[in-house]
């Protein structure tokens, strides 16, 4: 088992790897191409970086100085200040946000894997009769779907509109990553379940104690998948909910960041009146809030992530 | 992989095959319990997929929420008519064509490029920094990647700023005039898409055989030469599914980044026709006009889907399906 992860991360570093070819010499071409190269990728990455970093100087600036400032920032303006944070920290509705967002996140993820897993080892299992029709009954809605507003009648119908449940469940599970957890679980050496079965094992044991732990990489994976999506999603929120005490963190960014900016313009066109100075600033402050977290594990799971949709793309 | 190591796995003898082969009463019993745990699962599908399939109907009736789908009066097409004879569907069907060409054509060679790059990079450590870094954006969620995209519009902001620089666009809210949308919603596609999207493309690229790179060697070829003659052609399956399923889902882009970041000021080109059945179908409620429109553009989307997988696989034998 420990092997196995091994092997996923060797796999990793290998398509990281790619390029180590024999090099016999360069010539002067190959070498102003690899310098172009090589300062053209950095440049792009510094403008896939800078965004975010203008975020971070404005967040610490001085509210009044951002709010006249036009053009780049390569520090925060002085004098510095963390009266921002003091302020987005203090907003009920970023705290109440931030709990919702948790449960759904934990909860959602729970719902989602426990479907995902059961379909991914049904769909995995050989040799009873339905297992075609079962195949083609969940991967037709890859391609098909009933769109928006006839799901907003059926939940609806089902009472589930302004709960938490909708958010929970409602497009929670992914048919994309159950193929993908099928073909992990399909990978698993037969050998293992016939033993299983051989010391007397039922079907639910053999999922639980043989073909769980045996692919603990992908289910982390997927795992991952599901959670980073339930905290960046805010689309059902915003179809399901009603009561503001239900909102996830998203649904509050939007009021907080788009709405506003959307009637700022538009006063901004008319007069300019009645413009709070220190908003932007908070606004600055409320996006590093929200993304901190996500931003903060990225860089130790993105190489699961990375491993995610390569298995996805290795379609059978 | 699976393949061979299930042919070498002994079958059951034959009669036991055979006892099963007639009998759904023994294989239901045989298996009982992969059943019972599918059942949850096709419970849930049925409820959330195959459920809201059939609430397509509501696309002909004049659909009551209170009387439901059943008791609802049947209106035939009036619905895709009235859609097409109003003011809007011409419009809603160009900004949505428009723009997804503008992403076809900007977006869609974006990360291929990125990924030829990447790979003629030979420092490790560094190239897998710079990957790094450029998969960040993804990672910020739709809300935040509009909220600064809004930020940076804004008279005074960054974007503006760098377009009233470049002669492009005056120092105003640029998301508050029509003829800025499209290129803002580029640009925040290809910056939240560019190095994520690279990924596929490298993955394969690290199968391509080393020796074709050096045997072009030491027939004298340049770099550009194998870009060009082992790189692009080693790539070439994977673009052509991705350009296969970019095509079919033109006309299904997300309703999402649009609904964040359009205005009533500027629908004259933001507005597309998801956007649209949110508004129409949701928003005001006219749930039928929503699904006829919503159903409308799905059957375009299965035929782009179609028409380009059957292209595709005459003229370079590479297919979905």
């Amino acid at each position: 088992m420990a092997k196995k992860e091994m092997q996923l991360e060797r796999d990793v570093e290998v398509d990281i790897d790619i390029t180590q070819r024999k090099r016999i010499g360069r010539s002067l071409g190959e070498k102003i191409f690899d310098g172009a190269n090589y300062i053209v990728v950095t440049l792009i990455c510094l403008i896939c970086l800078y965004p975010m970093l203008y975020v971070l100087f404005a967040s610490i600036s001085n509210g009044n100085a951002l709010y006249t400032h036009v053009g780049p920032i390569w520090a925060p303006l002085q004098p510095m200040t963390l009266d921002g944070y003091v302020k987005v920290l203090a907003n009920p509705d970023i705290v109440s946000g931030y709990i919702n967002t948790i449960i759904y996140v934990v909860f959602g993820t729970l719902f989602a894997m426990a479907l995902t897993i059961l379909g991914a080892y049904v769909l995995s299992r050989k040799g009873y009769k339905l297992k075609k029709f079962f195949t083609m009954f969940v991967v037709l809605t890859m391609y098909l779907s009933g769109g928006m507003i006839p799901t907003f009648i059926v939940v609806r119908n089902l009472g589930m509109l302004d709960t938490r449940l909708a958010i929970i469940i409602v497009g929670s599970v992914s048919t994309w990553n159950m193929i993908v957890m099928k073909t992990a679980f399909s990978a698993v050496p037969q050998g293992l379940e016939e033993a299983a079965i051989i010391d007397g094992a039922n079907e639910l044991q053999v999922l639980t104690r043989v073909i769980l732990p045996t692919t603990k990489a992908t289910l982390a994976v997927i795992v991952l998948f599901y959670s980073v999506g339930i905290w960046n999603s805010w689309f059902n929120s915003m179809i399901y909910l009603q009561h503001r005490e239900l909102y996830p963190l998203q649904l509050f960014l939007r009021e907080i960041l788009v709405e506003d900016s959307a009637l700022e313009g538009s006063m901004d066109i008319q007069s300019g009146v009645g413009v709070n100075y220190i908003k932007p600033l908070l606004k600055y402050c409320t996006i590093i809030v929200s993304t901190v977290p996500i931003l903060c594990v990225y860089p130790f799971v993105q190489k699961y992530f990375v491993k995610g949709v390569m298995m996805g793309s290795l379609k059978e | 992989m699976t393949k061979t190591v299930a042919k070498k796995v002994p079958k059951p003898p034959k009669n036991s095959l055979a006892g099963k082969r007639g009998g759904w009463a023994a294989d239901f019993r045989k298996h009982k319990m992969l059943y019972a745990m599918f059942a949850v699962v096709m419970i849930y599908y049925i409820v959330f997929h195959y459920l809201p399939m059939a609430g397509i109907v509501m696309a002909f009736q004049n659909f009551r929420p209170a009387k439901g789908f059943l008791e609802s009066d049947w209106v035939g097409m009036k619905n895709f008519i009235d859609f097409f004879s109003g003011p809007y569907a011409g419009r809603l069907i160009r900004n949505t064509i428009v723009l997804n060409l503008y992403l076809l054509i900007f977006g869609f060679p974006a990360p291929i490029i990125f990924a030829l790059m990447l790979n003629e990079m030979r420092a490790k450590r560094y190239k897998s920094v710079m990957q790094t870094v450029s998969y960040m954006p993804h990672f910020v969620s739709a809300v935040v990647a509009c909220g600064i995209v809004s930020l940076f519009c804004q008279s005074s902001g960054l974007l503006t700023s760098l377009f009233h620089l470049l002669g492009l666009s005056d120092q105003v809210d640029m998301l508050a005039y029509p003829q800025y949308f499209r290129s803002i919603y580029v640009i925040m596609d290809i910056w939240q898409s560019l190095g994520w999207g690279s990924i596929i493309y490298l993955a394969t690229l690290s199968n391509v055989d080393l020796n074709l790179y050096e045997a072009a060697d030491i027939d004298g070829a340049g770099r550009f030469r194998k870009i060009w003659n082992i790189t692009l052609p080693a790539l070439l399956p994977v673009i052509v599914v991705q350009l296969i399923m970019r095509i079919g889902s033109m006309m299904s882009l997300g309703a999402g980044n649009v609904i964040l970041l359009y205005r009533a000021s500027t629908y004259e080109t933001s507005d597309i026709i998801s956007s649209y059945v949110y508004r129409a179908g949701l928003q005001n409620q006219k749930y039928s006009l929503g699904t006829a429109v919503d159903l409308f553009n799905s059957i375009i989307n299965i035929g782009l889907l179609t028409g380009a997988n059957y292209v595709s696989r005459k003229v370079t034998e590479e297919s979905l399906w």
